[in-house]
């Protein structure tokens, strides 16, 4: 029995990376922005990512991300319905957002600069995630313009009235990293 | 019979008077109008507005009830004790009113998660945590208030009309924004 144990023990030493598996309930993705000065967050509740990361070889790293649009919520029903709207999200035609990684790069210990492209409403932005990565967590922000993906498009476009800077946040937790 | 003339309120009690008077139909009038509005930049600004005046109500209102306090108001006219007994407990209605319906206003916006931020510059607390229920319930609590206030503004009016016009015993004069 330890035998065996043992040697299942030094196979799985041996086996190679598997990719990393997003554990949802312990995950967040959330955002801020301000209507007329009024801070206001909001958040995704679906989301998916494929990880490949070996943090010997971060560089090598992949990383997509999905967000289900329709997930957004702002906390209040009607408000939620509002957002998943032509002039916001407009999610009959606009699923899904993604980000999908082109480059890791290491900036200190358990920190990294991840380049990637962005696509909402089917306009990409290139953009630099700073992540920090501890015990299985990826944890960053970044900083986006609604307006590079019209998003709050029309009468929505003031930016006197929902300002053009969205903060997103994030937490992803990973099994197998 | 000679006429005397009845003590004014003090001018900085005129002022607070007229200028909430104003504020306070304004910001209803806003209430009732923009409830009623769908999803757009206009409701949002006018939320906003109605805030603001709300906030700046309700402070001006902190300033006129320590002014109430620090200086008499003019003596009764003559007028039966049951009126007497009437007026004085609209008026202290009144500045129940002037505290209720902005902090319920205030609560309601901390409750559904739009906390206020004066003028767009200066971010107010918040004393109730985000919940949707109580934001409903606060909504409401509000409205009824805010309705109850109008109510009070009416007696108030037809009361300042009846002195005025029935009585005739120049009471508008003692708040009027006119020296004698």
């Amino acid at each position: 029995m330890t035998k065996l144990l043992a040697s299942l023990l030094l196979a799985a030493t041996f086996l190679p990376a598997q990719a990393a598996t997003l554990q949802p309930e312990k995950s967040d993705l959330s955002f801020t922005f301000k209507q007329m000065g009024v801070p206001v967050d909001g958040k995704f509740r679906k989301f998916e990512a494929q990880l490949d990361f070996d943090a010997k070889k971060p560089e090598a790293g992949k990383i997509a991300f999905t967000v289900d649009l329709a997930s957004v919520s702002l906390g209040d029903p009607s408000f939620d319905k509002e957002l998943a709207g032509t002039p916001w999200f407009d999610t009959k035609r606009n699923g899904k957002a993604t980000f999908v990684s082109s480059g890791i790069k290491p900036t200190g210990p358990g920190k990294y600069d991840v380049a990637g492209k962005l696509t909402i409403k089917g306009a990409s932005r290139d953009v630099v995630v700073p992540i920090t990565l501890s015990s299985g967590v990826a944890a960053g922000s970044v900083a986006i313009k609604r307006l590079d993906f019209k998003i709050g498009d029309g009468e929505w476009a003031d930016t006197s009235m929902v300002a053009n800077d969205v903060t997103i946040k994030f937490k992803l937790a990973f099994s197998g990293l | 019979m000679p006429m005397t003339s009845p003590a004014r309120y003090t001018p900085v009690a005129i002022v607070l008077h007229w200028l909430l008077a104003l504020a306070i139909v304004c910001a209803f009038c806003v209430g009732l109008y923009m409830a009623d509005l769908p999803f757009s930049p206009l409701r949002l600004k006018l939320y906003n507005w109605h805030k603001w005046a709300g906030v700046t109500i309700l402070a001006l209102s902190a300033l006129r009830l320590l002014w109430r306090l620090a200086h008499r108001p003019p003596a009764d006219l003559p007028m039966p004790a049951w009126q007497a007994r009437l007026a004085h407990a609209t008026h202290a209605l009144f500045y129940v009113a002037f505290f209720a319906v902005p902090l319920t206003g205030w609560a309601m916006s901390s409750a559904k998660g739009f906390p206020i931020v004066w003028f767009g510059v200066l971010p107010l607390p918040d004393f109730v945590p985000k919940d949707h229920d109580l934001g409903e319930l606060l909504e409401a609590v509000h409205a009824w208030l805010a309705y109850g206030l109008a109510a009070l503004v009416l007696a108030h009016v037809a009361a300042a009309l009846k002195h005025q016009f029935i009585d005739r015993d120049g009471l508008l004069a003692r708040m009027s924004l006119r020296r004698p």
